[in-house]
């Protein structure tokens, strides 16, 4: 009989969580309280901003090119809006009734600000146990023989699928109630002056998008709910028929969840931008869910094992855990350069609006999310000696985390606040936040079980795991 | 000097390795070992050193990249410019996402194909060239570990033996 060392949740790691959920709590209340709440205060906010913001050289460019794409879509409340309007100029050629558009639509923006700072680490968190239930169900359907030792970290991960699933179904509730314009879909005035919408109004409505939200959440809930029930149950049985019971689920369940995933993304961020669409979107958020999945259980596993658990967790399971980062990042940008390559080639305007609005606006985060996600981890990972070392691992895997972060961000931000971005106290409130929350939930469900999955019939094979 | 050598045979490769490591405790210098198959881990315990081919791979595939640059800005922007998606900019650097495909294809054409003929090379193989397995057995079921002899054939032979070998022969090597 194997000794099983049962993990305890350090005081200080849970001391940590609770600094960051406060933390993070009072920034968010911070930048909730300074959205302007009337026009007038929006009015005196950007006039604040726009002394030393808009003196680039660049933005006049940006200027003239967007006139064009705004005119014709300007009583929609499209996000893409004429950020030189406020400047005299504007006067000359668009007249007084634009100026008073354009305030309100800024105003719109700067008070979707907050609630989209919360949005996107919501979902980044959410997104993260979304990628490893999935990595998991993989593992599970595979039968992989390396893997098994990692289980108990992956279910600590999924554990946050839940809670995290249902604070973004209050947010896309409130949406629903009005009580932010995340989705100006969701207004009946929008969608009175636009033919587009209008003709979606069958597939994009509030009581029909909440039930597919409810519905996938209680999918991927119900799975990771048998799974780990089977999975502990597995650890004291007699006979492997859990682990067949856990095989089957897990491959009905990725079936369902391919599906499921891909609608998802379509109604949780590309919808934010509702006349925009890419079919390949899908794939696309999962790619991003599975990397920052598998990174996540990498530093999860290396943090647990500085701390003497995981005694037989070896090298060679960071090393192919290293593998699937570098993979992973791979295929991210090769989904990311297909959806942009096909758009900026057939260079269709309502499609190019996309990226333009983020290269001309976001220039910074746009590319520096390729450098993070794409050539940082290609230089860093490419070499097979540096994924066996824990520090490489772990530097790595905090530039794909933050870069992840910033490509949800560039998802959601560009379509929710146009140009009035920038990095504040809402958006590092919530990131700390829910980085806080995801802690302590993850690491309260390590403490309930043992951390090896000991009844695993695959448990000694990954055990001897050897590259 | 004499140039004997010494022939064990065997029929597994877990036997085989665990051979190998007993022979290199007892510090006998292994010269060859000929397997129908790569054996995971010999390379570990033969002490082999490790391959430079990673990096000469990392090299090849920047040749690539800077050669498809350079053919790509001469055919499309300089030789003959050519309008691109409607974005005649004749800047390579603006109409670069439509290389990218090219760029990429070149990186792993001259990776790929550069390792090949250099791992070739430096197993000294090429067209034409006559086997140097000494046992045609090795390229069917069998494993063949050959060990240098300074007069010590009795007690190899048993060392030999006790490892696992199914069969052990002295060879005399022409000069």
């Amino acid at each position: 009989m194997e000794k099983q060392m049962m993990y305890t949740f350090p005081n200080k790691l849970r001391n940590l969580a609770i600094t960051l959920m406060v933390a993070g709590f009072l920034g968010l209340t911070y930048g909730f309280l300074n959205a302007p709440s009337t026009l007038e205060e929006s009015k005196s906010m950007v006039s604040a901003n726009h002394g030393d913001g808009h003196s680039k050289p660049g933005s006049r460019d940006y200027g003239t090119i967007s006139d064009h794409q705004t005119d014709s879509q300007h009583d929609t409340k499209e996000i893409v809006h004429d950020s030189e309007s406020t400047h005299s100029d504007s006067k000359t050629h668009q007249g007084v009734s634009h100026d008073l558009n354009h305030d309100e639509h800024v105003f719109h923006q700067l008070s979707n600000k907050p609630w989209a700072a919360f949005y996107v680490a919501a979902f980044f968190f959410f997104m993260i146990s979304l990628g490893v239930l999935a990595f998991y169900a993989i593992q599970r359907a595979a039968q992989a023989g390396w893997s098994p030792v990692l289980f108990r970290v992956m279910e600590g991960i999924t554990a946050y699928l839940l809670p995290g699933g249902i604070i973004i179904i209050i947010i896309l509730a409130l949406s629903g109630m009005h009580l932010n314009h995340l989705f100006i879909w969701m207004d009946p005035e929008v969608v009175a002056h636009d033919k587009l919408i209008a003709g979606k109004t069958g597939y994009l409505n509030v009581p029909f998008f909440m039930l597919r939200a409810v519905f996938f959440l209680s999918g991927w809930s119900l799975y990771r709910y048998f799974s780990r029930k089977f999975s502990l149950a597995q650890d004291s049985a007699d006979d492997i028929s859990n682990h067949k019971k856990n095989f089957r689920i897990s491959a009905a369940f990725l079936v369902f969840f391919i599906v499921t995933e891909s609608v998802m993304s379509w109604d949780w961020i590309m919808s934010i931008d509702p006349h925009w669409f890419s079919t390949l979107f899908g794939w696309y958020v999962f790619a991003s869910m599975v990397v920052s999945g598998v990174t996540t259980i990498a530093l999860i596993t290396i943090y647990l094992k500085s701390k003497g658990f995981l005694e037989f967790v070896n090298d060679s399971h960071i090393h192919d855990l290293g593998k699937f980062m570098f993979g992973f990042s791979v295929f991210w940008t090769y989904l990311w350069f297909s959806q942009f390559m096909l758009i900026w080639y057939s260079n269709i305007p309502e499609e190019v609006t996309y990226f333009m609005t983020r290269i001309e606006d976001y220039n910074l985060p746009f590319f520096g999310m390729l450098v993070m996600n794409f050539i940082f981890p290609l230089l860093i990972l490419m070499n097979s000696d540096y994924k066996r070392i824990n520090y490489f691992i772990v530097m790595a895997g905090i530039v794909i985390l933050l870069g992840h972060y910033i490509d949800v961000y560039n998802m959601i931000m560009p379509s929710a606040v146009g140009d009035q971005w920038y990095i504040g106290t809402a958006e590092i409130g919530g990131f700390l936040f829910f980085l806080g929350l995801f802690i302590f939930i993850v690491f309260k469900e390590l403490t309930k079980s043992p951390l090896l999955a000991k009844g695993d019939p695959y448990i000694g094979e990954s055990k001897r795991f050897h590259y | 000097m004499s140039n004997k050598v010494i022939h064990a045979l065997y029929d597994d490769d877990d036997v085989l390795l665990s051979a190998v490591k007993i022979l290199r405790s007892e510090k006998h210098h292994i010269e060859e070992v000929y397997t129908p198959f790569p054996v995971h881990g010999l390379d570990k315990a033969l002490g082999l050193e490790e391959t430079r081919l990673a990096i000469m791979a990392f090299i090849y595939g920047c040749i690539g990249l800077c050669i498809a640059t350079l053919m790509m800005n001469y055919i499309m922007i300089e030789d003959w410019p050519q309008n691109i998606g409607g974005k005649p900019s004749f800047s390579y650097l603006e109409n670069m996402p439509a290389f990218v495909p090219i760029m990429f294809e070149m990186t792993v054409f001259f990776a790929a194909h550069l390792m090949v003929i250099t791992f070739y090379m430096r197993s000294k193989l090429w067209p034409f060239k006559k086997a140097e397995n000494p046992n045609p057995l090795t390229t069917d079921d069998k494993f063949l570990v050959e060990i240098e002899l300074h007069d010590n054939e009795k007690e190899l032979e048993k060392l030999l033996k006790k490892s696992g070998a199914i069969d052990v022969s002295i060879i005399e090597k022409p000069e």
